[in-house]
């Protein structure tokens, strides 16, 4: 059953609150990226790949890549709303023999193709999927989300060029605009504007989007399903740390966890969206 | 003696014997292995005839994918075709794959426990004139020390192709070791081959030294055996095809009778195929061991003879470490 975009809003917010809390207990890992992207999750799993969570190895599912492994708080929680595992298992992030590890490791869980973290390597892996499906005439769809600073990793622009060499529209990449990395903010550690130049020299098409409009998202994947010509880069401004009024913007939250204090605070103007409505 | 049940080159020590590139056997097994499993793919970067990919690119030009001088990427690739049901075989020089994406490697491969052939070519001081930058005497150390790996090192060119058609059908992450110039072909067609399972290549009635060599060194290893049975000093020589899984049963066997081991690789000894054995006799049956290797330095151009005799390698320095091994029992 579809979700209407108002109920996909408050889902993004239901996966922010999880994101916290699962940090809030994990007592480590990160926060930014994991809140800035969760309308970006809500659009892929609930309006936009084709796939099954009661049988997460069916052979024509859509292959969904995350190549910033540590953003996976967010892909945890959105995996477990979607009825891939029980919500519950989320508070064991990061703890001894879990399937949740600090960064994904694909024999652990159902609904993850492949293991990340060390940065710059999903988009390749995404690649070699989309390769397959062309040998095995299947019509699955191959999806890789990236973020923008592990585009100053040379492995990236290796695989940026072959998904281009090959012409690969069944491939299409969704960079995490979010302009921060650990060092600071990306334009200052490793300046990547243009950026959308950069993708279209590389024989991309690309689209812009604003990462929090879910429906704008899911257009905009939409769309790339039918550009028929290029892999397709979605460029989706998010912001770091979105719904946390101290995180947004503070690339400090990057890699850090928030502290027992903090994460009430957050989950609190998560709960208010932001002071916006009042608490149920 | 050269072992009489394994079918092997009696021409071997003859002037003039037959010498072959180990890399025309693994192409020619990638290209049998292509036309047995359709899921076989093969990637190069940049090198796709110096590794003898040719004629499966040939064959099979939709199964092949050339990714420019992009080690990372070609890994990479590898792993996702892997992950969707392919059999991908990469092929560089081994400096540059496992040695520059070597993370790479152990991330998306192994730990994702995928099926991806790493084809490290131009292995060993035998890569000769092109110096040190081009000889990958850390390879082996790099790929047995990750787990769900198979490490496999063939001496010659029938071994490489045997090799080759047997990983491809192993289901695991899997290593090939194999060398730049024609080497002396100590196998034949019929010479039996199995992953994990070392033969001895020379035997002798009453052993008094266990020979483990890999690769090109083999056939050194083999000559410093008929030098030493001269002199009346027999030995065994084991060909330790596979560094991983290692046949201990096949070594202990030996070294049992022996109670001396001595072993020879074109590979730094930190890490090698003798650490491999050395960790395992340790801890089972430690007897008296001599390493023949690369000694924590880099190599430089020069022929294979120059480079071999300069870093103590060939048949002269095996024959040595065997008497030394021997005197010290």
């Amino acid at each position: 059953m579809e979700l209407t975009f108002e109920e996909s809003r408050k889902l993004a917010y239901q996966i922010r609150q999880d994101i916290i809390q699962m940090l809030d207990f994990a007592k480590s890992g990160h926060s930014a990226g994991p809140l800035g992207m969760a309308d970006v999750f809500v659009a892929l799993y609930f309006h936009v790949l084709r796939h099954d969570p009661k049988n997460p190895k069916w052979e024509d599912r859509d292959r969904f890549v995350l190549s910033n492994g540590h953003i996976c708080p967010v892909l945890y929680a959105t995996l477990a709303r979607a009825d891939y595992f029980p919500v519950q298992e989320l508070k064991t992030l990061r703890t001894f023999g879990s399937r949740l590890q600090g960064h994904p490791h694909r024999a652990s869980l159902p609904g993850l193709e492949t293991t990340s973290g060390p940065l710059g390597s999903g988009i390749a892996q995404a690649v070699g999927m989309a390769l397959a499906a062309r040998l095995d005439n299947k019509k699955y769809d191959v999806w890789v989300v990236s973020s923008d600073g592990e585009l100053n990793e040379g492995n990236s622009w290796e695989a940026i060029m072959a998904a281009s060499k090959y012409h690969l529209n069944n491939l299409t990449l969704l960079v995490d605009r979010n302009n921060i990395q650990i060092d600071g903010f990306t334009e200052q550690v490793m300046p990547l504007e243009p950026l959308r130049d950069k993708f279209e020299a590389f024989g991309w098409h690309v689209l812009e989007v604003d990462g929090h409009n879910i429906e704008a998202v899911v257009d905009a994947c939409n769309e790339a399903r039918s550009i028929f010509e290029k892999p397709v880069a979605i460029i989706a401004h998010t912001i770091p740390g979105k719904g946390v009024d101290f995180m947004e913007f503070n690339y400090k939250w990057h890699g850090e966890a928030p502290g027992h204090e903090d994460a009430r605070h957050a989950m609190q103007e998560l709960r208010t969206l932001q002071g916006k409505v009042e608490p149920e | 003696m050269l072992n009489p049940d394994l079918y092997l080159n009696l021409n071997l020590f003859d002037a003039g014997a037959e010498r072959k590139t180990m890399r025309e056997g693994f192409g020619q097994g990638l290209l049998e292995a292509g036309e047995q499993n359709p899921n076989i793919v093969a990637l190069a970067a940049d090198l796709r005839d110096s590794v003898s990919m040719t004629k499966f690119a040939q064959k099979f030009p939709d199964r092949f994918f050339e990714v420019g001088v992009a080690e990372q990427g070609m890994v990479t690739i590898a792993s996702g075709l892997a992950a969707s049901g392919k059999i991908p075989f990469t092929g560089s020089y081994a400096t540059f794959s496992p040695g520059r994406n070597w993370e790479q490697i152990r991330t998306t491969i192994c730990y994702n426990n995928v099926p991806v052939k790493i084809v490290g070519s131009h292995a060993g001081l035998l890569t000769s004139p092109d110096g040190a930058t081009h000889q990958a005497l850390e390879d082996i150390a790099l790929m047995r020390a990750l787990p769900n790996t198979q490490v496999v090192a063939p001496c010659d060119v029938h071994e490489a192709r045997k090799a080759t058609l047997a990983i491809a059908e192993n289901g695991k992450p899997t290593y090939l070791r194999v060398m730049r110039p024609p080497i002396p072909v100590v196998t034949t067609d019929k010479t039996p081959f199995r992953i994990g399972r070392i033969d001895a290549f020379w035997t002798s009635k009453k052993p008094r030294a266990t020979v483990c060599a890999i690769g090109d060194m083999l056939y050194y290893a083999l000559c410093a055996a008929m030098e030493l049975e001269q002199e009346g000093l027999e030995v065994e020589v084991l060909n330790v095809a596979t560094v991983k899984p290692l046949d201990i049963d096949a070594i202990l066997t030996s070294a049992k009778k022996t109670k001396a081991v001595v072993t020879v690789e074109d590979h730094q000894k930190a890490g090698g195929m003798g650490s491999a054995v050395a960790e395992a006799l340790s801890q089972t049956y430690p007897v008296r061991m001599k390493l023949v290797g690369v000694d924590d330095a880099f190599g430089q151009s020069g022929t294979p003879e120059d480079l071999i005799l300069h870093y103590g390698l060939g048949q002269k320095f095996i024959a040595q470490a065997v008497r030394e091994a021997i005197a010290s029992k």
